[in-house]
C-alpha cells in the first residue's frame, strides 16, 4: 500500500470530497444537478481509462456496461422492489461478470478489431433489450412514483443520488489511482506497450486483461443504476447511446489518457464547454461542429492529453500529476 | 407465402447492392492505411443531401446527379485526408478512430446547424416492374444497376490503371512501395477520396429509394461495419458479398420473427464472426 503515502491520491480525493460537501452544504438544486453530471462522467471517465489509458484496449462501446447496469437496476428496484443499494451494487456486479464473460471473447481481439467488435456488443445490446419484454421493449420502463416515497420523498432521493453519484466517482477515482501503483496496474501497463513481449516475460495478459475489462464495467454498471434511478424513466435509446461512449473517450484524451488526473480534469473540461456552447445564443445551433474541431485539433496537435502534456514540460509536476 | 417470401428476399438482394457498395469505400479504405473511418455514416449523408438538392433545386434527374454526387465525395475524401487523417496515419488507432470522429461531429454539426433535422424525400418515382407475382420498383433496380456498374469501374481502375495499381501496392505494403518510387502519400490520399466516392454514391442510390434525414448516414455505416466483418475487413470484393448477404438476411428475417429483430441477429452475427473469425467468413485465413 506504498500509493496510499503519496500525496497525488490524497490530493484529488481530498478535491472530490471538498466539491461534494460544498454542493450538500449549499443545497441548490441547480449546483446539484451540474454536480451529478459532471461526477457520473468523471466515474465514467476514470473507470473506462483503467481499460483504455492503462492496457491499450480501445473500448467504443463501453456505454455498454452503463446502459445494461441501469436496465438491471431499474428492473430489480421497480419489479422485485429492492432497495436503491442492493439493485444497484448488483447491476455492477452483473456487469463485472457479463465483461468477464463477453472478455473471454473479444479482449482476444487487438487494436482496431476490438474497438469494432465493442461498437458491435453495444449495438447488438440496445437491439436486444428493445425487444425484451420483461424490460419494456422499445419504450422502456417507468419507476412508479411511491418508489421514491421509501427515500423519503422524490426530493430527497434526488440528494441520495447525488450522494451515492459521488462516493462512486471517489471510489472510481481511488481503484482507479490503486491500479495504476499496484503490480497489477504495471502489468496492464505492460500490455499496452508490447502485450507480446510482456507475456514473454511472464504477464498473465488474458487474466490481466479480463480483470481490468471487469473493473472498468463494474463502475458505469452502478453509476447507471443510480442515474435511471433518478431519471425516473429507461429506454434503450437513451441506455446504450454510442455518441456517449464516444465522448467518454474524448474526455480521456482531453485530459491525458492513462494517469489518473486526466479523466477526472477532461470529464470536467468536457462537460463544461458543453453546457457553454449549447445555451450560448452564438453557438447553439453549431455546438457539435465546434467540438468537432475541438477534439480534432487535440488528436491531431496534443495526443497525450493536458496532463501529458503537462507532465513532459515540468519535471516537478510529475511527481504529483498522476 | 411462398411469393411473398420471393419478393422480400429479391428486395432484399437488391438493397444488398446498395449495402455492399457503401461497405465497399469503408473496405478500401481500411485495406489500404488500417483505418476504420467513423466519418463514413456522414460521408453517405453528403451523397442522400447533394442527390436531393440537385433534385429539388435545378430538376437534375438523380441519377445524372450521381455523377456529381461522385465528384463532391471524391473532393470530400481528399479534404478529410488531407485534414485529419495524414498527421495519424502512423498513430495507435485510437488517434485515427477519433480523428474521423471529429470529422463525423464536424460534418452532422454543420448539417444540423443548415438543415435541422427534417425528413427529405427525392420524389422521384418511376413506378414497378411487375413479372408475374414479382413485384419490383424501378429505383431498386436502377440502384442495384448503379451499384454493380460502380463496382466494375472499381474494380477495372483497381487492376488496369497505374493509380489503381499503385494502391493496390501500397496496401500490400507501404514501405516497399515507396522504395519502388510509389509516392505513398498521395496514393493514401486518393483511396480515401475513392472510398468516401463509393460512400457518398451508395448515400446518392439510398435516397432514391427511401427517405432520410441528416443523421441517416450512421444506420448504414452501422451496416457498413458488419458487411465489412462478414466479407472480409480490407478486401473490397467480399464486401460487396457481405453486402448481398445483408440485404438477403434482411429479406429472410422478418419472415420467421419481427422485423424489429433483424439488427438483434445482425449484430450477434457481427461479433461472432469477429471473435471466431476477425478475417472475415469470406476472407483469407
Amino acid at each position: 500500500m506504498r500509493a496510499l503515502k503519496q500525496p497525488g491520491l490524497w490530493i484529488y480525493v481530498g478535491g472530490l470530497l471538498i466539491w461534494g460537501l460544498a454542493v450538500l452544504f449549499i443545497q441548490d438544486p441547480t449546483l446539484r444537478e451540474t454536480s451529478f453530471t459532471l461526477l457520473m462522467y468523471v466515474g465514467l471517465a476514470s473507470s473506462l481509462n483503467i481499460l483504455l489509458g492503462y492496457t491499450g484496449y480501445v473500448s467504443f462501446g463501453h456505454i455498454v456496461f452503463f446502459g445494461l447496469g441501469g436496465y438491471l437496476g431499474f428492473y430489480l428496484l421497480s419489479v422485485h422492489g429492492l432497495s436503491l443499494y442492493f439493485a444497484a451494487l448488483l447491476a455492477g456486479l452483473f456487469c463485472a461478470l457479463i465483461a468477464v464473460l463477453l472478455g473471454l471473447a473479444v479482449l482476444r481481439l487487438r487494436g482496431a478489431y476490438f474497438a469494432l467488435a465493442t461498437i458491435g456488443v453495444n449495438e447488438a445490446a440496445r437491439a436486444f433489450v428493445s425487444n425484451f419484454e420483461p424490460f419494456g421493449g422499445a419504450t422502456g420502463m417507468s419507476l412508479d412514483y411511491s418508489v421514491y416515497s421509501l427515500y423519503g420523498g422524490s426530493m430527497k432521493a434526488l440528494w441520495l443520488a447525488f450522494v451515492l453519484v459521488w462516493f462512486t466517482a471517489i471510489a472510481v477515482v481511488v481503484a482507479s489511482y490503486l491500479v495504476k501503483k499496484s503490480r497489477f496496474g504495471l502489468s496492464l501497463m505492460a500490455i499496452r506497450e508490447d502485450e507480446d513481449a510482456a507475456m514473454v516475460m511472464g504477464v498473465r495478459a488474458p487474466r490481466a486483461k479480463t480483470w481490468a475489462f471487469a473493473i472498468s464495467a463494474f463502475f458505469p454498471g452502478i453509476i447507471g443504476a443510480i442515474y435511471f434511478f433518478k431519471n425516473g424513466n429507461v429506454e434503450p435509446g437513451d441506455a446504450f447511446r454510442l455518441h456517449m461512449s464516444i465522448e467518454g473517450l474524448v474526455m480521456i484524451m482531453l485530459g491525458g489518457q492513462g494517469t489518473v488526473l486526466g479523466p477526472i480534469l477532461g470529464s470536467l473540461a468536457y462537460e463544461r464547454l458543453r453546457g457553454y456552447l449549447l445555451v450560448s445564443p452564438l453557438f447553439k445551433s453549431i455546438h457539435l461542429a465546434f467540438s468537432g474541431v475541438a477534439l480534432l485539433f487535440i488528436i491531431l496537435f496534443v495526443p497525450a492529453g493536458a496532463v501529458g502534456w503537462l507532465r513532459r514540460r515540468s519535471a516537478r509536476l510529475r511527481g504529483v500529476l498522476e | 407465402m411462398l411469393q411473398q417470401i420471393i419478393n422480400s428476399l429479391t428486395d432484399g438482394f437488391l438493397l444488398g447492392f446498395v449495402y455492399g457498395l457503401a461497405a465497399m469505400g469503408l473496405s478500401l479504405i481500411w485495406g489500404v492505411m488500417s483505418v476504420i473511418n467513423l466519418a463514413h455514416g456522414p460521408v453517405i449523408t453528403v451523397g442522400m443531401l447533394t442527390t436531393y438538392l440537385l433534385f429539388v433545386h435545378w430538376g437534375l434527374n438523380p441519377y445524372l446527379g450521381m455523377l456529381v454526387v461522385a465528384g463532391v465525395g471524391l473532393l470530400l475524401g481528399l479534404l478529410i485526408y488531407a485534414t485529419a487523417v495524414h498527421r495519424v496515419i502512423s498513430a495507435p488507432h485510437l488517434s485515427s478512430l477519433l480523428a474521423t470522429f471529429a470529422v463525423n461531429m464536424i460534418i452532422l454539426g454543420i448539417f444540423n446547424a443548415v438543415f435541422g433535422g427534417d425528413q427529405n424525400n427525392v420524389a422521384y418515382s418511376l413506378g414497378s416492374l411487375t413479372i408475374g407475382f414479382l413485384n419490383i420498383t424501378y429505383s431498386r433496380l436502377l440502384a442495384a444497376l448503379g451499384a454493380i456498374l460502380f463496382t466494375v469501374f472499381l474494380y477495372l481502375f483497381l487492376y488496369f490503371t497505374r493509380p489503381g495499381k499503385a494502391i493496390r501496392a501500397v496496401a500490400n505494403n507501404r514501405e516497399a512501395a515507396e522504395l519502388m518510387g510509389i509516392p505513398s502519400a498521395q496514393v493514401l490520399a486518393l483511396s480515401f477520396g475513392l472510398g468516401s466516392l463509393l460512400a457518398a454514391v451508395a448515400g446518392s442510390l439510398i435516397s432514391t429509394i427511401f427517405p432520410f434525414t441528416i443523421f441517416s448516414g450512421s444506420p448504414y455505416e452501422l451496416k457498413s461495419f458488419v458487411i465489412c466483418v462478414l466479407g472480409g475487413l480490407g478486401n473490397p470484393l467480399g464486401a460487396l458479398l457481405g453486402g448481398l448477404l445483408l440485404g438477403l438476411m434482411e429479406g429472410v428475417i422478418p419472415i420467421w420473427m419481427p422485423t424489429s429483430w433483424v439488427p438483434v441477429v445482425e449484430f450477434g452475427l457481427f461479433v461472432f464472426v469477429l471473435v471466431v473469425k476477425p478475417t472475415g467468413l469470406l476472407g483469407a485465413k
